[in-house]
C-alpha cells in the first residue's frame, strides 16, 4: 500500500468520460475534489487550496484553460496528468511534429509557411493531395484536404480572412493514402494499454466526426511506435493517432493528452478511465520520482543527434 | 427525477444524472448542463462549443 493521496480533477464539462473517471475514483475510495475550469482561480504568490492536492488529473475540454492550470501547477511544484510541457507540445500539431522530428518516430513529411503565397508553393512542391491543419486544435475542425492548386488557392483566401493570426500559421503535411481508417492507441505510462481501428468513408476518420471503432490488436510493431511517440512528447497519458502507409508502413499523426475513450472503452472492454485513475495516484504517491517528468521537453528541430 | 427543458419546455425523465452532466433534449436536441440536482434537477442551455475545444 502506498500512502494516500489526494486528488483534484480539473474539468469543463462532465461526459461520460469524467463520470466514469469519478466512478473509478470513487471505486478505489480516493479522496478527490471535481474542479470545474469555469470557478478556479489561482493567486500566483500563493497555492492556498490547491496545495491539499499530491496531483490534479487535467480533463479540461478547453485546450487554454488545462494548458495554464497545468503551468500554474507545475510551477508551485504540484504534479499533474497530463503535465504543462505534454499539453504544450500535443496542443500545439507543429511542436509535437517537431518532437517526433527528433526522436525519429515516422510521421507524414511537413511543410510550415506563413503567408498564402509560400504556402501554396510548398503545396506545390509537397505535391497534392495535401492536408492544411491549424496549429491548435481539435475534432478535425477546419482541417482541409487539398487536392488541386484551384482548392489551395481558395482554401488559403479563405483562412486569411478568418482574422486568427494562427490561422496564417499554414501547416501543410503529405496526405496519406490510408486504407479507409486510422489507429487510434492509448499509452498510459510505459503500455500501449489498448487500440481501435477508426473506420469511415471520408477521409477524416475521428469517431467526433462519425468515424466507428472496431478492436486493432496491439502489435510489437504498433506497441513500439506508440511507445516511442508517447516518450517523444514527455510521456503520460496520452492517446496516439497512427496511420498505415501502404509504402512506408506505422506512421504518427498526432499525439493527444486529454483524450475522450467513449467510444474506446465499449469497443475493446479495456478498464481506460481505471488505468487512467491508477497511473494519476502512481504520479501522486511518487512525486519525486516522476519530478524529471515536468521538466519541459526540449524544442529542437534537427536530426536525432 | 424530471426536470423542464429550457429551450423547448419538454419534460426530461433523468435518472443518477450529477452536477456538470450534459444530456440532450430528446426533443429539440440541444446540450443541456445539470446545475444544480437538489432538491430537483435544474437544467440550463450548455456552453457552446468553442475553438480551442478538443482532446
Amino acid at each position: 500500500m502506498g500512502r494516500i493521496v489526494k486528488v483534484g480533477v480539473l474539468y469543463s464539462r462532465v461526459r461520460v468520460e469524467e463520470k466514469w473517471l469519478f466512478e473509478a475514483l470513487d471505486k478505489r475510495g480516493v479522496a478527490y475534489d471535481r474542479l470545474d475550469d469555469r470557478e478556479v482561480q489561482f493567486a500566483l504568490d500563493d497555492p492556498g487550496p490547491w496545495a491539499q492536492y499530491d496531483v490534479v488529473l487535467e480533463r479540461s475540454i478547453s485546450y487554454g484553460r488545462g494548458l495554464y492550470a497545468c503551468k500554474i501547477l507545475n510551477a508551485w511544484g504540484i504534479p499533474t496528468v497530463n503535465t504543462a510541457s505534454v499539453a504544450d507540445t500535443c496542443g500545439d500539431k507543429l511542436w509535437t511534429s517537431a518532437a517526433l522530428k527528433k526522436a525519429g518516430v515516422p510521421q507524414p513529411e511537413l511543410r510550415v509557411a506563413f503567408t498564402p503565397a509560400s504556402a501554396l508553393e510548398a503545396m506545390e512542391a509537397l505535391g497534392y493531395p495535401v492536408v492544411l491543419k491549424p496549429v491548435i486544435g481539435s475534432w478535425g475542425r477546419l482541417v482541409s484536404k487539398i487536392n488541386d492548386r484551384d482548392a489551395a488557392e481558395a482554401v488559403l483566401e479563405h483562412r486569411e480572412a478568418l482574422g486568427n493570426y494562427q490561422q496564417n500559421i499554414f501547416y501543410i503535411q503529405q496526405y496519406i493514402r490510408k486504407p479507409g481508417r486510422d489507429i487510434r492507441a492509448f499509452v498510459v505510462g510505459d503500455r500501449t494499454i489498448t487500440a481501435m481501428y477508426r473506420s469511415s468513408a471520408h477521409w477524416i476518420t475521428n469517431t467526433a466526426r462519425g468515424g466507428k471503432g472496431t478492436v486493432c490488436p496491439v502489435t510489437p510493431e504498433l506497441d513500439a511506435i506508440c511507445q516511442q511517440a508517447a516518450r517523444a512528447v514527455g510521456g503520460g497519458v496520452l492517446a496516439v493517432d497512427v496511420l498505415e502507409d501502404p509504402d512506408r508502413g506505422l506512421m504518427v499523426l498526432e499525439v493527444n493528452h486529454t483524450m475522450e475513450f467513449h467510444t474506446t472503452v465499449p469497443t475493446t472492454g479495456v478498464d481506460i478511465p481505471g488505468l487512467i485513475i491508477d497511473y494519476t495516484l502512481e504520479v501522486g504517491r511518487n512525486k519525486d520520482r516522476f519530478r524529471s517528468h515536468y521538466q519541459p521537453v526540449p524544442r529542437e528541430f534537427g536530426d536525432e543527434a | 427525477m424530471s426536470a423542464l427543458c429550457p429551450e423547448c419546455e419538454a419534460a426530461l425523465s433523468l435518472a443518477d444524472v450529477i452536477q456538470g452532466e450534459i444530456v440532450v433534449c430528446p426533443d429539440c436536441g440541444v446540450d443541456l448542463e445539470v446545475t444544480e440536482v437538489q432538491p430537483a434537477v435544474q437544467l440550463a442551455l450548455a456552453p457552446q462549443e468553442a475553438e480551442d475545444w478538443g482532446e
